[in-house]
């Protein structure tokens, strides 16, 4: 999941007896599974939640990149090379728009990138930590685009028009990239040395609680998960959401060969889920919080980037209005 | 035939377009917009992707048990066969796209030419190449002229740029004995008319935005058709070839 802890700004949902005409009429549109489209009447409240949670998920992809770029100048064979090009490139598209969706929304990005460098605005937690060897690009791959997708399949039938139908399109390129990070990390295990295999556990190690932790807090402790639900801006719980992806990865991992490192992960025939341990929340908090080990490089990359190319905007700017004069003279 | 001579050339493409690509590669998560981070990686891809295939075909012909990655990846700076201009730093952003622009200017006229190749598989890889090039082209020369005839700051920044980069363009308007052998025998791209139109190109945009002209580059010592390179070209090398030459016997 791109979008965790997603401020509502609501302390109570309403019931529909409480609610005016027009806060009732959106209710019953939502409730009858009616998409809300930029031009509909929609509360405030649900018009920033949205651009909150948008603007988090644009983000999170554009952020994303920068762990990947870590790597995409050290990819080890022209094919891995083009892969991790080709991903790096669907998620700058995937974060324009996400962009374009949330600025039907009124919101201006520029706006919402300048919070997210000035540490305001939120993205993924799991971009914060570090990819430290190549084994990480099919970590990332794998649990990373795979617990995003997961979250994101669901989000295709969010209550926002243009925020599901961005859905739908990036969780096709979202499928692909998953599926290329296992085969990474397949071949490493099947057909690797000992050092390969040996990165592809670590890199599942360092991963694997950050990866859960994507779908933030667990239900008791996410305020903001009912209203959100009322809305149907989310349609699943964080931790209905996070079950799933451990019940879908495990047989995945098994069939890599390797292990994850929960000495509490464990088959449960009863309930017909896996069990799992406790995902250190305190870690998840401080890393939302800024004390993750890569948000301050992280942050100060993107802000630098921005802040280096302006004169390269404004170059652009001032020759277009040149050249208009010129057409208009 | 021309196998021997037909090796080198094979490489100065291949190894040419692998070279830009790596320099974009390393603009991810710098660029100055995130339209540019998409521009500039999608370049970068349709040009490794491009080195793969010329990288094949030297492989084939070679047939010393190497393939395309053995060539990118095992091979030192000595053996490369990249023009000069593509290794050179990425610097600011009129430096990256000055550099894209020249090399784009040479690059569209090689294709041309190839793309009429008696060698079919040449003329194959040329076709589709030479799409790809021709919106490659067309964007960094807009961008040559947004940054040119845009702000005072942005010019002065090309202004920087030119001088640095042109001692490098020698490269792309005098081509080898070897390339001129394989030209007459119908199979390269007449690096004499490759050196006409460059110029043509790089004056027609240049005098658009009133960039001046500098005088014809003079060839000077480095050479990359001899795989003399400038410093950059090893440290290049080093973080690319990084995993390959770490774990010799790895399967990636």
């Amino acid at each position: 999941m791109y979008a965790q802890l997603v401020e509502t700004g609501v302390k109570r949902v309403k019931s529909l007896d409480e609610m005016s005409p027009e806060e009732r009429n959106f209710q019953e549109k939502i409730d009858a599974e009616i998409k809300i489209e930029a031009k509909n009447w929609m509360p405030e409240a649900y018009r920033q939640t949205l651009i909150r949670q948008i603007s988090q998920h644009a983000h999170s992809e554009i952020v994303g990149m920068l762990p990947e770029g870590n790597w995409v100048t050290r990819a080890p064979s022209l094919k891995r090379k083009l892969q991790l090009m080709a991903k790096i490139q669907d998620e700058a598209g995937h974060g324009l728009y996400l962009y374009s969706a949330m600025e039907t929304l009124g919101a201006d990005r520029d706006e919402e990138i300048a919070k997210l460098h000035s540490g305001k605005a939120k993205y993924s937690s799991i971009f914060n930590y570090p990819t430290l060897s190549w084994a990480d690009m099919g970590a990332v791959g794998w649990l990373v685009d795979g617990a995003a997708i997961v979250n994101q399949v669901v989000l295709q039938r969010t209550s926002y028009g243009p925020y599901s139908r961005a859905m739908i399109r990036i969780c096709k390129e979202e499928s692909f990239h998953q599926r290329q990070g296992y085969e990474l990390l397949l071949t490493m295990m099947r057909h690797g040395t000992q050092a390969q295999k040996d990165m592809v556990q670590d890199a599942i190690n360092r991963l694997w609680w950050p990866s859960l932790m994507m779908f933030g807090p667990s239900d008791e402790h996410s305020p903001n998960s009912a209203q959100s639900m009322a809305w149907k801006i989310k349609r699943q719980t964080n931790d209905e959401l996070r079950q799933r992806f451990i019940d879908q990865t495990v047989p995945q991992l098994e069939l890599l060969g390797c292990t994850a490192p929960d000495p509490h992960l464990k088959w449960n025939e009863a309930r017909g889920h896996y069990d799992f341990g406790e995902i250190q929340w305190d870690e998840f908090y401080e890393v939302i919080k800024g004390n993750g080990p890569c948000n301050l490089e992280r942050v100060a990359t993107r802000r630098k980037a921005i802040e280096d190319g302006a004169w390269v905007r404004e170059a652009a700017v001032a020759y277009a209005r040149k050249q208009q004069n010129k057409n208009a003279a | 035939m021309h196998t021997e001579t037909l090796i080198p050339y094979l490489l100065l493409l291949g190894d040419t377009a692998l070279v830009q690509g790596q320099r974009l590669c390393e603009w991810c998560g710098h660029a100055p917009a995130i339209e540019e981070e998409l521009a500039l990686m999608n370049v970068g891809l349709d040009l490794v992707g491009q080195a793969r295939n010329w990288l094949e075909y030297a492989a084939e012909l070679l047939d010393d048990g190497r393939d395309a990655d053995a060539l990118a990846m095992r091979r030192d700076e000595r053996a490369y066969r990249n023009l000069l201009l593509v290794e050179q730093p990425n610097g600011d952003f009129a430096v990256t796209m000055t550099k894209q622009f020249f090399y784009d200017a040479w690059h569209y006229a090689v294709l041309q030419g190839l793309a009429a190749s008696s060698d079919e598989r040449i003329a194959g890889i040329a076709a589709k190449a030479l799409k790809e090039v021709t919106y490659h082209l067309r964007r960094s020369g807009e961008w040559v002229q947004r940054l040119g005839g845009g702000t005072d700051e942005s010019r002065r920044r090309m202004l920087d740029a030119i001088p640095a980069l042109w001692r490098f363009t020698v490269e792309l308007t005098a081509g080898s004995e070897n390339e001129v052998r394989l030209a007459e025998a119908g199979i390269a791209a007449d690096p004499r008319s490759v050196g006409a139109a460059w110029l043509k190109q790089v004056t027609a945009i240049f005098d658009s935005v009133q960039l001046p002209l500098p005088k014809a580059a003079s060839h000077f010592y480095l050479d990359s058709r001899k795989g003399l390179h400038t410093e950059h070209l090893g440290l290049l090398l080093a973080e690319m070839q990084f995993l390959p030459r770490a774990y010799p016997d790895a399967t990636w």
